[in-house]
């Protein structure tokens, strides 16, 4: 299988492809089996070649696999190849796995929506970039895939054009991302200036003799490109504007899968990171300040989504503060853990703005254990995860990183810790919002909801003439477009009413997939306990970051107490929530607009960047290009009018006169330039 | 390798010069037979340049299938035509072009004299890149001007005279400085030996004075600039690509602009090599200068061919960088740049001509929500977007990354300011297809007919090609390649200008 790794990329290609070819014949659902089976197929030729690395020695388990050659000129060479390591092929698993139940929940979600299969395309387009991005044995093919999916992601988050800010978020998403792409840009460049290569192999073996200065920048840039992609501070504006994609877009790419592409990237270039630890040690500051600062502004959103889009700032920020700490491991373990509950998450999100009528706001939620069993008991599961409650995975997850982040420094983990707490606290808020307390959706709409009116969405309708046989009773009002309510900063923009109609439970090709990842969710921990030889995890990376990696040395009883002092956080920011919010009626002083606002940063960015960039491209263009440049050239042209008319005195300006003018110039200056040189 | 048994670069030129006079002695009233003539002269000399292309040996850095006559002894000016890396693919797109450019956008009149431009325009640019001798190339350099000059003022847009006028007389300007340049040229290289327009023989005499060969070099330089167009003699482009027909737009960015980048590498930098070593600085300057200020000056654009053609600005700039990186990855990326900015730019103003037939406006503030009736339109344009944004799997990334990387190596902080041009292409070109195709259509944007088959086939050529490139450039690259390197080595001769050993292939290797 390993000879044949090139297959797992290349399904989900193949699928693009038919895609592409038939998917709008396919129609509704089988274009969505189609992109689903190229998925599942390509999850299991990644299961096949995991085995296959287990089965050989800790020392044989990287595998290089050359395709052909891509690019070359001189000695620039850049090959289609595929580098199959623990660390790869781990993250082609859960890429395929997560992939592949978030497909088939798209299948319900999608279902009526005009564009159905279109979604799938995009879907399977961007299942093959990462896949390229996770496998490809060079910077470069990396950077193929990176882009890959920063396109794909474009073209999902603005997969419902006709929205103004749907699009607005799309283009947004990839203009700050090619921010961090520029880093990542020169980073390449100047590993091709000093290593001669761009494959990993090269530049690991040619790190260590490299000067530091060379090392330390081409660390740094990787580092801005990861900061683009993976939503750190100061790139991540893009993130939360990106939930306007349609929910399983927000599951797949901008939680589970395409932003923890930062975090592998500096976890493939540890060995660089090894040697410049200053690189790490900025790494690891960054990215505690984002947990923190994305978990203040988690605390008071009431967007559903846009609580889980903060919340995966600040757990990507987690994983940052991991890899800065040297924790490789537990920066991957975190990854996994997190890619389940908050897929899981997102997913069950996305069941209840589709058992809500597109309704986002969860102020206007409440209740809904009732009639969504199946979705809240998951999503309860989803939420004792992120808040890190043993034994569920996120807890042993954060609990790995933490401890390490307190080798590296207790700040790091003083700030990490504050983190864990608000987690607890918001997401606990969000559940008992949306999920216990008042039916707050029997209420009328507010006022302003009226303000903006919008065509009733097209899906609604198909979707009660077609009534599939694949939905559950009671589901005929299903809507493709389960987003619609697109909510900024808690205003609604647009959207129709839950009034009048009774939320209900999503069919089983949506609670499907959310069973599968609750059970994830409470057993992924094990893959990585902190007792010896259970930590499975780290015997199987270990090999990829050798000495780079970061080896805990606390006593039992200091690993005890911390992991003591993370629980008795969580149930703080757990029993905070329950007070304020089952308890009390909810404080708004707890949520002030500032951070509804997000600290503003989105504002600074307008005043300081985008404002001032724009009125000096209209000053180029309207003043220097307009004004003096062609002026210039026109007033040019005028003297030489002038000039053929005093010489032939009549004759309109045709163009031969001027060629005869031009002609009769160059004769003479041609004679100067022959006497000069002529005479030397 | 030249065993094809006949001249088929006299071939290639002179064959739709003959057409053009077919054309000519064809009925007026006869705009359908007229069109398919020019069409399948066009197709012919089409399949001609991809045969070329087939037979071509790959591994000979020198001028292939040459074919040699003396015109004007006396003044040593001759009929020689050849092709090596450096040209071969602008043959080829030339040759791919031209067909899609007749038969694509419709034409409102005078369907005869427009076929017969367009052939006679066809012939200039493909006698321009297969020409070795100067005088040659000069007079098909200068024949391109009169049939564009045409085009523009005769099937163009409402301010078409002014672009017309003003596109002739700048490029005519420059070329002044060239013809200069060129007999200054020959009249010094010819000391005690015969007179010769032949560029393989003048850059072999090399028998000038320092000063000289640097006066001489900017000489041409200038009259390449002004068709490339290098900021700041930009000015006349986007006017002229604002008001030529969308067949005259998308010829003069494919093809015509190349005429002066080819004219660069192959003339100014391989005569003058150690002044274009001293002068590299400026213009890797104004060729940055161009990126930055040809994509901030194309995002508040309000017409969309004006757009595109700040955009080519930026692009063009790229290619000069890439040319002046005088490093192996730097020219041949450029080279490969001038075909994929062929294609994608070709593709875009073939689109945009397509957007202007259903709405007659090109004003962004006009169009919205084109996606929702349009998507296969709207397809398309993402494609051919992403591909001039650069996105790795296209074409435009790989001639892009090449020019940057090969600059890189030579001249660091020219590429890192070039290379935050990239984030900015991706600004402009989003935000018109923002603009255009999304949002929720309104008044004459609702319900326009999507592209008809024929439209599809017109576009579908070049969008296999765009994807193949960016997939798969290995046949192109390995076909331009030893003619750059041999031109790079040629210069490392003449100056003490040395690329980077990283630049160089490493003869012993693992693989």
């Amino acid at each position: 299988m390993l000879d044949n790794a090139f297959l797992i990329p290349l399904l989900p290609l193949l699928g693009f492809c038919v895609l592409v070819a038939a998917g709008k014949r396919a129609g509704e659902p089988a274009a969505g089996w189609i992109g689903a089976s190229a998925v599942g197929a390509s999850f299991l030729f990644t299961l096949v070649a995991f085995f296959e690395l287990l089965g050989r020695e800790q020392g044989a388990r990287s595998v290089g696999d050359h395709l052909f050659t891509w690019i070359e000129v001189g000695g620039f060479r850049v090959d289609a190849g595929l580098l199959l390591d623990p660390l790869s092929i781990t993250m082609a698993l859960f890429v395929t796995g997560v992939g592949f139940l978030i497909h088939v929940y798209s299948i319900g979600y999608m279902h009526g929506d005009e564009r159905f299969s279109k979604f799938f395309v995009y879907l399977n387009l961007f299942v093959f970039s990462m896949l390229m991005l996770i496998l490809g044995d060079s910077l470069l093919l990396t950077f193929l895939g990176w882009e890959g999916v920063g396109a794909c992601s474009y073209l999902l988050i603005s997969f419902w054009f006709e929205r103004e800010s749907a699009a607005s978020a799309g283009k947004k998403a990839f203009v700050v991302n090619r921010i961090g792409d520029f880093g990542f840009m020169i980073a390449m460049f100047l590993c091709f200036a000093t290593f001669g290569t761009l494959q990993y192999a090269g530049i690991i073996e040619g790190a260590e003799g490299a000067p530091h200065t060379t090392v330390t920048a081409i660390a740094l840039l990787l580092f801005v490109g990861a900061c683009g992609k993976s939503a750190q501070l100061p790139l991540f504006v893009w993130l939360p504007d990106a939930m306007e994609g349609p929910t399983p877009v927000s599951a797949l790419i901008h939680a589970a899968t395409m932003v923890t592409a930062g975090v592998y990237l500096m976890a493939r270039a540890a060995p660089l990171l090894a040697l410049t630890p200053d690189v790490g040690t900025t790494i690891a500051i960054v990215g505690a300040a984002t947990a923190l600062f994305a978990a203040t502004i988690a605390c008071a959103q009431d967007d559903i989504k846009r609580v889980l889009a903060y919340s995966t700032i600040s757990q990507l920020g987690y994983m940052f503060l991991a890899v800065g700490s040297g924790a490789y491991v537990a920066a991957i373990f975190h990854m996994v853990t997190h890619a389940f509950f908050k897929a899981l998450l997102f997913l069950g999100a996305g069941s209840v703005i589709h058992g809500l009528h597109d309704e986002q706001d969860m102020k206007r939620m409440g209740a809904l254990k009732k009639w969504m069993p199946v979705t809240s008991a998951t999503f309860v599961i989803g939420w004792l995860a992120i808040a890190g409650v043993p034994p569920f995975a996120g807890f042993w997850s954060k609990d790995d990183i933490l401890l390490n982040a307190y080798e590296k420094s207790p700040a790091l983990w003083a700030v990490g810790l504050l983190t864990a707490l608000l987690t607890a606290y918001y997401m606990s808020r969000q559940v008992f919002l949306v999920f216990w307390g008042e039916e707050r959706w029997r209420k009328a709409p507010v006022a302003d909801k009226l303000e903006l009116t919008e065509p009733e969405p097209v899906g609604d309708q198909a979707a009660v003439a077609v009534a599939p046989a694949l939905m559950g009773p009671g589901d005929q009002v299903a809507t493709g477009h389960g987003d619609h309510a697109a909510v900024a900063d808690g205003h609604p923009a647009a959207g129709h009413g839950a009034h009048g109609r009774e939320p209900h439970e999503s069919p089983w090709l949506m609670t499907g997939p959310l069973v599968v990842l609750a059970v994830l969710s409470v057993v992924a921990g094990f893959v990585n306990l902190p007792f010896g030889s259970w930590a499975r995890l780290e015997h199987w990376l270990e090999p990829v970051f050798e000495e780079s990696l970061h080896h805990v040395d606390a006593t039992s009883s200091t690993k005890l107490t911390l992991a003591l002092v993370a629980i008795a956080a969580a149930g703080a920011g757990l029993a905070f929530a329950y007070a304020t919010f089952m308890k009390a009626k909810r404080v708004d002083a707890y949520e002030p607009a500032i951070l509804k606002r997000a600290w503003g940063i989105d504002a600074i960015y307008a005043a300081v960047i985008v404002t001032p960039g724009r009125a000096l491209s209209a000053f180029l263009a309207y003043v220097v290009d307009a004004k003096v440049i062609d002026g210039v050239v026109n007033s040019l042209g005028t003297l030489v009018r002038g000039g053929g008319g005093v010489l032939r005195k009549v004759q309109t300006g045709y163009v031969r006169n001027y060629a005869l003018g031009v002609a009769f110039g160059a004769t003479l200056l041609l004679g100067w330039v022959v006497v000069r040189s002529g005479g030397v | 390798m030249n065993d094809l048994d006949f001249p088929i670069l006299s071939a290639i030129v002179l064959l739709p010069a003959a057409a053009a006079a077919v054309v000519a002695l064809l009925p007026k009233n006869r705009p359908d037979v007229i069109r398919l003539v020019g069409f399948l002269a066009a197709l012919a000399v089409g399949v001609l340049t991809v045969v070329l292309a087939f037979a071509f040996d790959a591994g000979d850095a020198a001028y292939q299938f040459v074919s040699q006559h003396n015109w004007i002894e006396d003044l040593g000016v001759s009929w020689i035509v050849g092709v090596d890396g450096i040209s071969l693919f602008l043959v080829v797109l030339t040759g791919v072009l031209f067909p899609i450019a007749l038969i694509g956008p419709k034409v409102h009149r005078d369907v005869k004299s427009y076929t017969a431009w367009m052939l006679v325009l066809e012939a200039g640019c493909l006698g321009s890149f297969l020409s070795l001798d100067l005088f040659v190339f000069f007079l098909f350099f200068e024949v391109t001007l009169v049939p564009m000059y045409f085009i523009i003022g005769g099937w163009g847009y409402d301010n078409r005279v002014y672009a017309s006028i003003k596109f002739f007389l700048y490029t005519l300007f420059g070329s002044a400085f060239m013809l200069v340049g060129m007999l200054a040229l020959v009249y010094l290289s010819a000391k005690g030996k015969p007179v010769t327009f032949d560029v393989r023989e003048l850059a072999e005499r090399g028998t000038l004075a320092e000063s000289t060969a640097r006066w001489l070099f900017l000489a041409f330089t200038a009259a390449f600039a002004v068709k490339i167009p290098l900021f700041p003699v930009h000015t006349w482009l986007p006017d002229a690509h604002t008001e030529a027909p969308t067949a005259g737009s998308v010829i003069l960015a494919g093809v015509l602009l190349k005429l002066g980048t080819y004219g660069i590498l192959r003339f100014a930098v391989t005569l003058f090599p150690a002044a274009a070593v001293d002068l590299a600085p400026l213009l890797l300057t104004l060729a940055t200068i161009g990126i930055i200020y040809g994509a901030l000056v194309a995002t508040v654009q309000k017409d969309l061919k004006r757009l595109v053609a700040y955009s080519s600005v930026a692009h063009l700039g790229f290619i000069v960088l890439g040319t002046f990186a005088l490093t192996n990855q730097g020219v041949a990326g450029g080279v490969l740049q001038m075909v994929n900015h062929g294609l994608s730019t070709g593709a875009l103003f073939l689109l945009v001509g397509m957007i202007y037939e259903r709405r007659h406006t090109r004003q962004i503030s006009e169009l919205n929500g084109l996606q929702k009736s349009m998507p296969v339109m709207a397809a398309v344009f993402t494609v051919v977007m992403l591909s001039s944004v650069g996105l790795p799997g296209l074409n435009g990334f790989v001639g892009e990354f090449l020019i940057l990387i090969g600059t890189f190596i030579t001249h660091r902080w020219w590429a890192v300011v070039a290379t935050a041009g990239v984030i900015l292409a991706a600004l402009y070109l989003l935000w018109a297809y923002q603009r255009v195709f999304h949002g929720t259509p309104t008044g004459d944007n609702v319900g326009l007919p999507d592209m008809t088959w024929r439209e599809r086939a017109v576009m579908a050529p070049l969008v296999v090609l765009i994807v193949f490139l960016g997939v798969y450039p290995k046949p192109v690259l390995d076909r331009i390649n030893p003619s750059v390197e041999a031109l790079v080595s040629r210069i490392e001769k003449a100056t003490d200008h040395r690329q980077p050993a990283v630049a160089t292939r490493h003869e012993v290797d693992g693989e």
